[in-house]
């Protein structure tokens, strides 16, 4: 069992499962590091996946629909960039709001455009072509994971390492940093918080929009209503494990890509989809629940109260809203 | 984004129209550009709204639409009183659903009985699943949150198994149980109106009477405006959300087994989810940061929105899924306007 588990082909789903939602955490790390809580990963994908199949069954190239997804998903982030700064919504509504939105929004134009509900596939949408990278080929995990993906599947990885360097290695990224972390202290040496904000929402949504490519044009060309399935959601987790790190976030993507291909593999044993389909949710909340103790551990005893405990939460969820809301108060 | 700032500083304190119609007013703007995207008459389609959903023929639909949808109302309005959010809705309502079903089966011959424990268990079931989220996040640091959202999809899950393989009506081809003997069904009062609707207005002035008139309605509201200052008055912060997140999780399963019981005979896989009464319910009770009076009128305002956006589909052909639009966007509107939900 074991042994027929853990195939060259277990590899490559993972690194495909990976992708969409190391696209959607990446960008809630960017909107994360400048004080931007983004709940809407889950709908920003999907605009991206609906607006990838649009680009590339009207465009008859993969090429076009990934430019629409990254063009589509970056106009809809304008709601969070826009919201949560100018117009000081509470990130949590807007992103609740605009995963609905999201949700309505695509399954209309599902019916406007294609005429049809539920999903929609056609000879014409052009999928991503699939890429081997020869000097990977008999290289044991790396080899089977990369092999015959859609160059998204090689490009997050590279996104996610320039990210990091951009972040922690250069004057942009402490600018950045400094906005989320000490807006007043950025704006007084007199960097524009504000619109600091919002091009990196922008930026975010550009690569939202890149998991919504992989998702409807990546594996399979086809768009379902609500196909992101709780992948933005599992983003969002990816992020607050990783602590708004890149790396670590990328790490947390790795074990739920993991979770996901493992699930997949057991359906061909047989077992039914419905119960497979649980398991990177269920992965996910075991590692909430297990990084939580770690790091209650480290912390002194005197802080191991249920009510600091529940503060902790709090301001993992609530900094970046109050934040900002404090500095342009 | 200029529509948003064209529409804000009409709106703002100068005019002093109230942020709600003006938030339903710009949704109807933007509905009626997507309308006009499909090629059709945006004044046609919204008078079929109204008639399909207001007029006294088209009335008792809404209401029958509302029942299900005033539940998830209150079940997300409780929590977000206190500051919390329930998004496990859809989770709740489907374990509530099940065990609505399964009741009358393996209580055979019992008729109304079978019905009345299917309600009270489904409430149980409902409760204690969310009341887990509350534990996860009071014991083991996972904010309610995600833990809601994350715990939905395997309850929908399992569920989906269930009903698909072990526990399937095989005579069908379909993904659904056996049928509930008819004496088991909820009692019809009149068209599509059954007593599931006296039980949900029952449960929505209990939760009206909680929040005005008691102290724990008193503590929790204390709690949406400054949890720790609540907890330095004396409340147990920790037991208070599991046990708000119990009570909203036993509206959330009573609305399951009630849709079960009431209308649909028998726990059919996905036939609770694809309504959305969830989001629809969530998108209700942040309208008015949890207040429950409001939240039920939002509720009902929602219900004749969805059951006029069916008439809108069958006469004009423009897909009812706008009317989800719709509401997301008058949810985004008001977001703006003011911050709503201001803990997290």
């Amino acid at each position: 069992m074991i042994e027929s588990l853990f195939t060259p082909f277990l590899f490559q789903s993972t690194a495909q499962a990976i992708t969409p939602i190391l696209f959607a955490a990446l960008a809630g790390v960017l909107c994360g590091r400048v004080g931007v809580f983004n709940l809407a990963l889950e709908g920003q994908m999907l605009v991206g996946a609906f607006a990838a199949i649009v680009g590339s069954y009207f465009g008859h190239s993969a090429f076009v629909g990934v430019a629409a997804a990254i063009a589509a998903a970056a106009v809809f982030s304008l709601i969070l960039g826009y919201g949560a700064t100018i117009f000081r919504g509470d990130p949590v509504v807007i992103g609740i709001g605009m995963n609905l939105l999201a949700s309505g929004l695509t399954a209309y134009l599902l019916r406007v455009v294609f005429g049809v509900s539920g999903t929609f596939s056609d000879p014409n949408v052009v999928g991503l072509g699939r890429i081997t990278i020869t000097a990977l080929v008999g290289v044991p995990v790396l080899g089977w994971a990369f092999a015959g993906q859609s160059a998204l599947t090689l490009a997050v990885w590279a996104l996610t390492a320039l990210i990091s360097v951009v972040l922690f290695l250069t004057p942009v990224g402490l600018r950045l940093r400094g906005v989320g972390e000490q807006p007043d202290a950025a704006g007084a040496l007199g960097i524009d918080v504000v619109r600091y904000r919002i091009v990196t929402v922008l930026i975010a949504g550009a690569l939202t929009g890149l998991a919504g490519a992989q998702l409807s044009l990546g594996a399979v060309s086809v768009f379902a209503e609500d196909m992101s399935a709780g992948r933005g959601w599992i983003a969002v987790v990816a992020v607050m494990l990783g602590r708004n790190n890149p790396l670590y976030a990328a790490a947390a993507c790795v074990l739920f890509g993991f979770a996901d291909a493992i699930g997949v593999n057991l359906q061909s044993h047989g077992l039914p989809n419905q119960l497979t389909d649980v398991a990177p949710y269920v992965a996910t909340l075991l590692a909430l629940v297990i990084s939580h103790r770690r790091r209650i551990r480290a912390s002194p005893p005197s802080r191991r109260s249920t009510a600091i405990a529940m503060e902790e939460i709090g301001r993992t969820l609530g900094s970046t809203n109050s934040q900002a809301l404090d500095d342009r108060s | 984004m200029s529509p948003f700032s064209g529409g804000l500083k009409r709106g703002g304190d100068r005019l002093r129209i109230p942020p709600v119609a003006l938030a339903t007013g710009f949704a109807a703007l933007v509905g009626a550009a997507l309308i006009l995207i499909s090629g059709h008459d945006p004044l046609s389609a919204y008078a079929e709204i109204v008639r399909g959903s207001l007029t006294p023929q088209a009335l008792p639909d809404t209401l029958n639409w509302a029942t299900p949808l005033v539940g998830m109302t209150l079940a997300a309005a409780i929590p977000l009183r206190g500051g919390m959010v329930n998004l496990g809705g859809d989770g709740q309502l489907v374990i509530g659903g099940l065990i609505g079903a399964l009741a009358p089966l393996f209580l055979p011959d019992h008729g109304a009985f079978g019905a009345a424990v299917g309600l009270a268990f489904a409430g149980l079931g409902g409760g204690l699943y969310a009341a887990l989220a509350a534990w996860g996040e009071v014991r083991h640091g996972v904010p309610m949150l995600i833990s809601s959202l994350l715990l939905s999809y395997p309850a929908m899950g399992v569920t989906s198994y269930l009903a698909r393989f072990p526990l399937r009506d095989v005579s069908t081809g379909l993904p659904q149980t056996l049928m509930i003997p008819p004496d088991a069904r909820l009692h019809v009062l009149s068209g599509a109106l059954n007593v599931g609707s006296l039980l949900i207005a029952a449960v929505a002035l209990a939760v009206v009477f909680v929040d005005r008139r008691t102290s724990a309605g008193y503590e929790l509201r204390m709690r949406g405006k400054n949890p720790r200052f609540t907890g330095y008055g004396g409340v147990r912060l920790g037991r208070q959300a599991v046990r708000t997140m119990f009570a909203s999780g036993a509206i959330a399963g009573l609305v399951g087994a009630i849709i079960v019981l009431g209308s649909q005979f028998r726990f059919i896989d996905g036939a609770l989810i694809t309504p959305a009464y969830t989001w629809s319910g969530l998108m209700a009770a942040l309208l008015v940061s949890g207040e429950p009076v409001g939240a039920i009128v939002a509720a009902v305002f929602f219900a004749a929105l969805q059951t006029g956006g069916f008439a809108m589909q069958r006469e004009t052909s423009v897909p009812r899924v706008l009317t989800l639009v719709l509401q997301a966007i008058v949810i985004l509107f008001l977001a703006m306007r003011r911050g709503l939900g201001r803990r997290m």
